[in-house]
């Protein structure tokens, strides 16, 4: 059977099964947690609560009255101990609101009730009032994407459970998990969009959370689950990206500058349809997520429930993670769009998908190398860019003939900074352009 | 706890690099080389060092001389050596092939700027040098196991001024006259594939090249085969494989869109058709790759990759 895919893309080195046979586990919560109060794109939110305050688990601690905003919640029982700035581990320096947490109060239960008569305007409050974000790292508030604008109508909704970032399994392992639970989200999502088709499109490397679903919807007498279908991907990176998704199932290209929206589809990453299931049916709020913690450092790479707060160090020092080498860069995220981190302060936010620990053989770091226009990175790049050209013309300061190699079309993912034989650090060339391009546009 | 390193993303890279892209294609044409020392002996070695040494010693001098950080280590010098030597006849003189290798490197390569930067395939540029001094010497071919004894011509001269075609065996072995590396035609298709297995070279210009050669050496042979020899012939002969799979496909001086690809490998299959069938030499792969060389910029201009997300025409 051919799978569906995108042309393009690259195959890096596999490291998936380092950390998807270990169980998932629960992770400590240490004495103080440290919650940056925006952890999505768009409006900062403001602090609700002052030094001092006492906090119940889940109780709303920063919010904006922005609608592209997402509130912020705690996530224990304790009492705020400092509103500061404080390390952030995608925006660098932001205010932050450190709470210590009561370990004598007993941890709330949520337990699930029945929402079937909720109307849809009620289910969009729910993933508003939740925090919810866009959990594949991009961190945008669902609850805009799930407002579709009047006169657009969403044809398509898509699943995503690619999860094509090397390294990550923390969807697979939430596939494998919560199947029926994300089956239950998606019908609330089904509900607020009333789409014509519903896809949960998964790579072949991820069987068994395929074999899940399947396995499911197969038996259920629900006519909504059963519409459904699986789309098994091929295993490539960047086939994560909403893009290259569309292009995949549908064959359809999403327009420059335009949204999903516009041509009728709508993608959900996997773990926000989770956190949907649990913020509508057991009225939880989005205050841990499950991270993969792995790298070539590890004994024992896996999968753990985090609460949303807890810093790099206590995870180092209070997870019982036996190093077997010395990590030389930790970033957040995967290897090919993931932050590497300059110390141990940053906390696990909303959109933390993976720690990743690597050795000094891991993270060697190259020297810019001659490019030999080999045009790898244009063969790869999903999104048919020169990058090598564009390249060229942003280090001669050329940003106009930059903008005219579609420079605003790069979508950052790195495919062609990883192939690159002459390690030139393209992806960044691009940023740099596109920050400029950007900035030139806004001038005018 | 030491500084963590901070780099931007990807942190992983593909296992290639350009050196080790240079190795492959080296290693590509071990069977061709090997070939060569079958057919010419110590001929063909000798004068394949001597263009290495030509090569590896200018690179050296320049970087030296313009103060650059000295990269023999990238191994493109000892490619490009290599290469030269490949598209030289076997009793080509040391200090000619010598000569060869400094005008690869220092008009071919170092005096537009280094590895990257150049035009042309320094190997082909040299070789045209070679041809407009030393013309005689540069069609001299000698008979494989002889090189000293006395001299032929090539299949392509045979068939160009007595029609008569050399039967495939022959060139498939290579004992034919003819270039050092151009001869097994074996030898050269078993390196190319393994280039195109290992993805240092895109198939896209070989079987572009080979494909427009094979279309047209077809055509005219139906059309009149009292004067033109068939396809089989003329894809095995002269320097048509070496040219398709190891010249024409050097990254520096060929496009870098896909849709350019194409184009250029169509056009050196034109260009080396014309000249073997009309033109006054009997070979026109090298012809065919430094004119095409010349256009690469321009086709890349024009060959840009659809646009993503929109359909033709806007």
């Amino acid at each position: 059977m051919k799978l569906a895919t995108f042309p393009g893309g690259i195959h890096p080195e596999y490291n998936k099964d380092i950390s998807i046979r270990e169980p998932l586990r629960v992770g400590a919560v240490p004495h103080t947690l440290v919650v940056p109060l925006s952890q999505h794109i768009g409006a900062p939110n403001q602090a609700v609560v002052k030094k001092g305050d006492i906090v119940e688990e889940g109780q709303v601690i920063g919010k904006s009255d922005s609608f592209v905003s997402s509130p912020v919640h705690s996530p224990v029982y304790g009492k705020v101990s400092d509103i500061k700035k404080a390390f952030h581990p995608v925006l660098g320096q932001t205010m932050s609101i450190f709470i210590e947490h009561d370990k004598e109060k007993e941890p709330k239960v949520y337990a699930p009730r029945d929402v079937m008569d909720m109307t849809a305007a009620e289910i969009i409050e729910k993933v508003h009032d939740a925090g919810l974000v866009g959990m594949g790292g991009a961190a945008f508030p669902t609850h805009v994407k799930l407002n579709v604008p009047q006169g657009k109508e969403i044809e398509t909704l898509i699943i995503n459970g690619a999860e094509c970032e090397p390294y990550l399994t923390c969807d697979h392992a939430l596939m494998t998990r919560c199947t029926e639970e994300i089956l239950k989200g998606l019908k609330l999502l089904i509900k607020v969009i009333n789409p014509k088709n519903v896809y949960i499109a998964i790579e072949i490397n991820k069987k068994s959370a395929i074999f899940a679903f399947e396995k499911l919807i197969g038996k259920t007498s629900d006519p909504e689950i059963s519409k459904i279908r699986i789309v098994p991907l091929g295993t490539k990176y960047p086939q994560g990206g909403e893009k290259q998704l569309i292009k995949a199932i549908s064959g359809k290209e999403v327009p420059p500058g335009k949204l999903p929206l516009d041509i009728g589809f709508l993608i959900q990453n996997v773990g926000t349809v989770y956190a949907v299931y649990e913020a509508v049916y057991m009225d939880k709020p989005l205050i841990e997520r499950i991270v993969t913690i792995t790298g070539d450092c590890l004994y024992r790479p896996g999968n753990y429930l985090i609460k949303v707060g807890v810093t790099l160090k206590e995870i180092l020092d209070n997870y019982g993670l036996e190093l077997h080498r010395k990590p030389e860069k930790i970033i957040f995220g995967g290897p090919m769009m993931g932050i590497a981190q300059p110390d141990l302060e940053a906390p696990v936010i909303k959109s933390t998908s993976g720690i990743l620990l690597l050795s000094e053989q891991k993270a060697r770091s190259f020297e810019e190398g001659q490019c030999i226009k080999c045009a790898k990175c244009a063969d790869v790049c999903p999104v048919r860019l020169v990058p090598t050209e564009i390249m060229k013309n942003v280090k001669k300061g050329f940003m106009d003939k930059a903008e005219g190699l579609c420079v605003l079309d790069c979508m950052e993912c790195g495919s062609c900074a990883y192939i690159c034989p002459a390690r030139i650090p393209l992806v960044q060339y691009l940023k740099e352009g596109k920050a400029y391009v950007m900035k030139m546009k806004r001038g005018k | 706890m030491k500084k963590l390193t901070l780099t931007v993303s990807p942190h992983i890279h593909s296992p290639m690099d350009t050196r080790s892209m240079m190795k492959a294609v080296i290693v590509s044409l071990i069977p061709a080389v090997a070939a060569s020392l079958f057919f010419y002996r110590w001929n063909a070695l000798f004068v394949t060092l001597s263009c290495i040494a030509g090569c590896v010693s200018t690179e050296y001098a320049l970087q030296k001389l313009r103060r650059k950080k000295v990269a023999i280590r990238d191994l493109s010098a000892i490619l490009t050596g290599v290469l030269l030597a490949m598209v030289l006849p076997p009793a080509t003189p040391l200090w000619m092939s010598f000569l060869g290798g400094v005008f690869a490197i220092a008009l071919g390569k170092e005096v537009f700027g280094g590895l990257g930067h150049n035009i042309f395939n320094p190997a082909l540029l040299a070789r045209a040098f070679l041809m407009a001094a030393f013309p005689v010497t540069l069609t001299t071919w000698s008979n494989p196991f002889s090189v000293d004894a006395m001299t032929t011509a090539t299949p392509l001269g045979i068939a160009k001024f007595e029609h008569v075609a050399t039967s495939w065996v022959p060139l498939m072995l290579g004992n034919i006259g003819g270039c050092i590396g151009e001869t097994s035609a074996i030898a050269l298709v078993a390196g190319g594939l393994y280039l195109l297995y290992i993805k240092v070279v895109d198939y896209r210009i070989p079987v572009a090249y080979i494909g427009t050669v094979g279309l047209f050496s077809t055509v005219t042979h139906l059309v009149a085969p009292g004067s033109y020899v068939g396809p089989v012939f003329h894809l095995l002969a002269g320097g048509l494989l070496l040219g398709a799979f190891f010249m024409a496909t050097d990254p520096v001086t060929s496009p870098v869109t896909a849709k350019g690809r194409w184009i250029f490998g169509i056009g050196c299959g034109l260009i080396t058709m014309i000249i073997r069938l009309w033109g006054g030499l009997p070979e026109g792969v090298m012809y065919s790759i430094l004119l095409m060389n010349a256009v690469t910029p321009l086709i890349d201009r024009f060959a840009r990759p659809r646009r993503f997300g929109v359909t033709h025409g806007k």
